[in-house]
């Protein structure tokens, strides 16, 4: 029996179109009947931080390219947002009593006269849009292919990534007149007119994120179905057999890099949205590796454990470090190096196993006992 | 920027901006040295470098107060009792860390990276739990205060000289350990070919626990080093390893001359452009200058030729 | 031994040369390669053998001399364009997927969607899969589509290897010590497959077990020090002294 019929493999599997299912009951049915608008809030800022561990599961479970730096792309997209928004918010009218009125805040109180020229286009909402999805891409296919076509690979990217998100941190912040410096971008009060504090514009842009989330999770897994996918797969087992087949590896490689800044930059969008603000401290190092924690926590080769992951994670965070700020950090690293060294594949690794077993088991009675045998032997 | 100064002011502040460097410029060489160690020889990342050297700051401030209250009379030497107990302490803590954890990851880099990131957490929260969370500082002894004028505009602080001195010695140290002695014999062979470093009776895993463990106590000297600069707080490593790492792939790994080479440009092109910029910006445009280096010439800028 | 003139050959490698730090890896070497013939490189350890196959599919970058493949200069291509041209290599060490299995492998190797768009579509229709089926049987490996590729014993990787090279229809496929760590019975039928697929293309082969080439060899070239040594049928080179004392032994 051939088992491989045409049936093309790209097409999302069964279990693929269930998992899908349950989460997207889970976030947009049980969890808005169960909270209450203030935790559904926290929930959906988690589910921001979520498109970069999905974004993660692919550059970094599939292809192996560690990225330490991946608060940068959310960052970026989160402060196109807020910049867009503050703008709205800092109308001459709103901003009479400044010396400077029409631009934001922070930038009369640096005695700045007017608007600097790289915020400009960020008064218009179409270009806003366009902006957090291209400018993130260019910079990451810009940085992806300069290393990986010099063939700088694993730990010496993964440094130089951290690099990066060291320099935009201090960028940020020293350059307080155009950026707001340590603070961040604050006061956000409406998109387009409407006001983005209420409780239903909070419910709105949690139904957004779920929506955006889940449509990325398609795509995601999509491109783990599909040849690129297993080609990521190659890469990361064996680089040279790829080149030598035929195919650009550092193009393929850039590409899920800028797959994963888009992401990032989007969740980083959804971020300032639901939170009402954009601060250096998300964009650096400390919350880069975070976003790493959560996919090698939920398990980096899946992306449904990448939102659990993300969940867990930061619901412990909430709940632990106000209660045991000392044993939470503590915890946190332990746990950590727990998963790194005795999990590499996360929590979704140990749900496989168990899951495997149990339908063996739960198989094994009702097939035939060749068939039985070969699933159940796990050769 | 430098057109408002003349050519003799300008040599005077590179001069003078250049020895106020000279703790930093050792600190930098220092933790490079211990991590340049510990990567290059043994492809392992430490993220938890910062957290070693830190160690080995909060084990000088232990012994100031310990001399201090207790051995008065003898305050003016305890530097150097310092360093060592720094020295060990942070070899001793490192050699445990490479038996619990790094000796199984070591086919896995990134994991190993991931995992001292960890490390470095969990080291963080001990360090607030026992010390407390304010920063701590170190008292000098009176003759290392103060400073030597070599001209009318140049003045080296003692201190600085000081670090240099011990910096220097350490490097030969090194280096003497690696290329003439037979543990660093060993330790090349087991990085060059480990089964075959085994297969002639290496007993490779001591040697990897000894290089860790060298590599981290040499990060407890810088420590020592580093209370002279800055204030010592549970978080204060963190600073420094952003651009150690730096320091170190930009020096290319393969020689402890190219680490050193690149520590001092890197910590001197820093410290001079702080005259003329701000702070931050300084260090943007050093870190900037570096990665893009590094984007063009991922090797480093100081590695010799490689068979490609 | 006649030269053939540069348009009639598959390969023309002239004035070949690299030097890592000084040391001259390949020095000066010609060598000639003719349609749909089996050449084998032999010659002791360090004398370039490997290199000479780095430096034709891209994998080190020569310091002089030309490398001219249908008349096309392989020296300025990225690897991946001289993949694409039509130019194989087997590696030493098995090159393989570990984690996917032989289909997955033998697929992944199929030369259509190899860019980063067409992976990202590409479907995997009838034609795929007979070919993979057909490329399975060639190397013995069609009752072990469904096995993951690290479960493979040593010779069935190198099997493995030649098919994935296989499946892209190279013209000029080259082999790095095929049979290296096989057993006699699984040479032997390494040797049928080599003969067997030679109908359509040219092979260049390094190899160290004689008894191996002189089964599958058309032309020889013996190496020594980067430098050719001598060249021939194998008969003619096992019979030249110069050879005997650098290589063969008496």
């Amino acid at each position: 029996m051939n088992s491989f019929s045409t049936a093309n493999p790209s097409t999302l599997k069964k279990h693929d179109l269930l998992s899908l299912a349950v989460l997207a009951l889970i976030l947009l049915v049980a969890l808005p009947l169960l909270l209450d608008i203030f935790r559904l809030n926290l929930v959906g800022k988690y589910l921001s931080y979520a498109f970069v561990a999905v974004g993660l599961v692919l550059c970094w479970g599939m292809g192996g390219i560690l990225s330490l730096g991946q608060g940068v792309f959310f960052g970026l997209g989160g402060y196109g947002m807020a910049m867009f928004l503050k703008l709205e918010a800092s109308t001459p009218e709103a901003t009479a009593i400044q010396s400077t009125p029409g631009i934001p805040d922070f930038m009369d109180w640096n005695q700045l006269t007017e608007l600097p020229a790289f915020w400009v286009p960020f008064q218009s909402f179409p270009l806003t849009l366009a902006a957090i999805v291209v400018v993130p891409g260019l910079f990451a296919a810009l940085i992806g292919y300069a290393m990986f076509s010099r063939r700088v690979s694993g730990v010496y990217f993964a440094i130089i990534t951290q690099a990066i998100a060291a320099i935009l941190t201090v960028l940020v912040i020293g350059q307080q007149g155009v950026t707001g410096g340590v603070n961040g971008i604050t006061d956000l009060r409406t998109l387009l007119g409407w006001d983005i504090r209420t409780d239903f514009a909070r419910y709105v842009f949690y139904y957004v994120n779920g929506v955006l989330l889940l449509g990325a999770l398609v795509g995601a897994l999509y491109l783990q179905r599909s040849r690129l996918g297993r080609l990521l797969t190659a890469i990361r087992v064996s680089e040279d057999r790829v080149r030598f087949s035929g195919y650009s590896v550092a193009h393929l490689k850039t590409f899920v890099f800028c797959i994963a800044a888009v992401l990032s930059s989007i969740g980083g969008a959804l971020f300032t949205l639901q939170v009402g603000f954009m601060s250096p401290t998300l964009i650096g190092i400390v919350p880069s590796i975070e976003m790493v924690i959560f996919c090698a926590v939920g398990g980096r080769l899946s992306v449904f454990g990448a939102v659990y992951g993300t969940l867990l994670v930061s619901g412990l965070k909430m709940s632990l470090s106000e209660s045991f700020p000392e044993l939470w950090l503590f915890g946190l690293g332990a746990v950590f190096i727990a998963v790194v060294m005795f999990l590499p594949y996360g929590l979704a690794g140990v749900y496989r196993g168990l899951s495997e077993r149990l339908s063996a088991r739960f198989l094994a009675g009702r097939v035939s006992g060749s068939a039985a045998a070969r699933i159940a032997d796990p050769s | 920027m430098f057109a408002d100064y003349s050519w003799s002011e300008l040599g005077s502040i590179f001069a003078m901006q250049g020895f106020a460097g000279l703790i930093l410029f050792s600190v930098f060489v220092l933790m490079a040295l211990g991590l340049a160690i510990i990567f290059g020889q043994m492809g392992v990342i430490n993220m938890a470098h910062g957290e070693f050297m830190i160690l080995g700051a909060y084990v000088t401030w232990l012994t100031s107060n310990l001399f201090a209250d207790h051995l008065p009379g003898l305050f003016g030497g305890f530097f150097f009792v310092a360093m060592i107990a720094a020295f060990l302490a942070a070899a001793l803590l490192g050699a445990l860390v490479e038996w619990l954890s790094i000796r199984h990851l070591y086919h896995r880099p990134l994991d190993t990276l991931l995992a001292t990131w960890g490390l470095s957490l969990l080291l963080q929260q001990t360090y607030r739990s026992v010390f407390g969370a304010r920063e701590v500082g170190v008292d000098l002894p009176g003759w290392m205060l103060g400073s030597v004028a070599l001209t009318d505009i140049v003045e080296i602080p003692i201190n600085g000289l000081l670090v240099m001195a011990l910096t220097t010695v350490i490097t030969i140290g090194v280096y003497l350990l690696m290329y003439r002695s037979s543990i660093g014999l060993r330790t090349r062979a087991v990085v060059q070919n480990r089964s075959m470093a085994g297969a002639v009776g290496i007993d490779t895993g001591r040697v990897d626990r000894l290089t860790f463990a060298i590599g981290c106590g040499i990060a407890g000297v810088a420590g020592s080093a580093f209370t002279m600069i800055g204030s010592t707080g549970p978080t204060a490593g963190q600073a420094y390893i952003v651009d150690t790492f730096l320091i170190v792939v930009f020096g290319g790994t393969a020689s402890l001359l190219g680490t050193i080479a690149s520590a001092f440009t890197i910590s001197q092109a820093q410290s001079t452009l702080e005259f003329f910029l701000s702070g931050s910006m300084a260090k943007v445009l050093t870190l900037v200058t570096v990665v893009l280096i590094l984007m063009i010439r991922p090797q480093g800028l100081f590695a010799t030729k490689l068979r490609r | 031994m006649s030269v053939s003139t540069n348009t009639a050959c598959v390969l023309a490698i002239e004035g070949l040369t690299v030097s890592f730090d000084g040391f001259r890896a390949v020095d000066e070497l010609n060598l000639y390669l003719d349609e749909r013939e089996i050449h084998v490189i032999i010659g002791p350890n360090g004398a370039g053998k490997t290199t000479v196959l780095d430096l034709i599919c891209g994998k080190t970058q020569a310091s002089a001399g030309s490398i001219r493949f249908r008349n096309r200069e392989l020296r300025r291509l990225k690897e991946h364009h001289i993949v694409r041209a039509g130019v194989g290599r087997k590696f030493q060490n098995p090159s393989i997927y570990d984690e996917l299995t032989v289909f997955e492998n033998l697929e992944l190797s199929f030369p259509r969607g190899r860019t980063v768009l067409g992976s990202l579509f590409f479907k995997r229709d009838a034609a795929v899969l007979d070919r993979v089926q057909e490329i399975a049987a060639a190397v013995f490996l069609d009752e072990l589509l469904h096995s993951e590729a690290s479960l493979l014993s040593h010779g069935q990787k190198q099997w493995l290897e030649i098919g994935m090279l296989l499946i892209q229809d190279p013209q000029l496929l080259m082999l790095d010590e095929p049979v290296a760590g096989m057993s006699v019975a699984e040479r032997v039928k390494t040797a049928e497959l080599l003969n067997r697929i030679t109908a359509d293309r040219s092979v260049l082969v390094v190899e160290h077990d004689m008894g191996f080439v002189e089964d599958i060899a058309d032309r020889v070239t013996v190496l020594h020090q980067g430098r050719k040594l001598a060249e021939g049928s194998m008969a003619s080179v096992q019979a030249d002294p110069r050879v005997i004392d650098v290589y063969l032994g008496h």
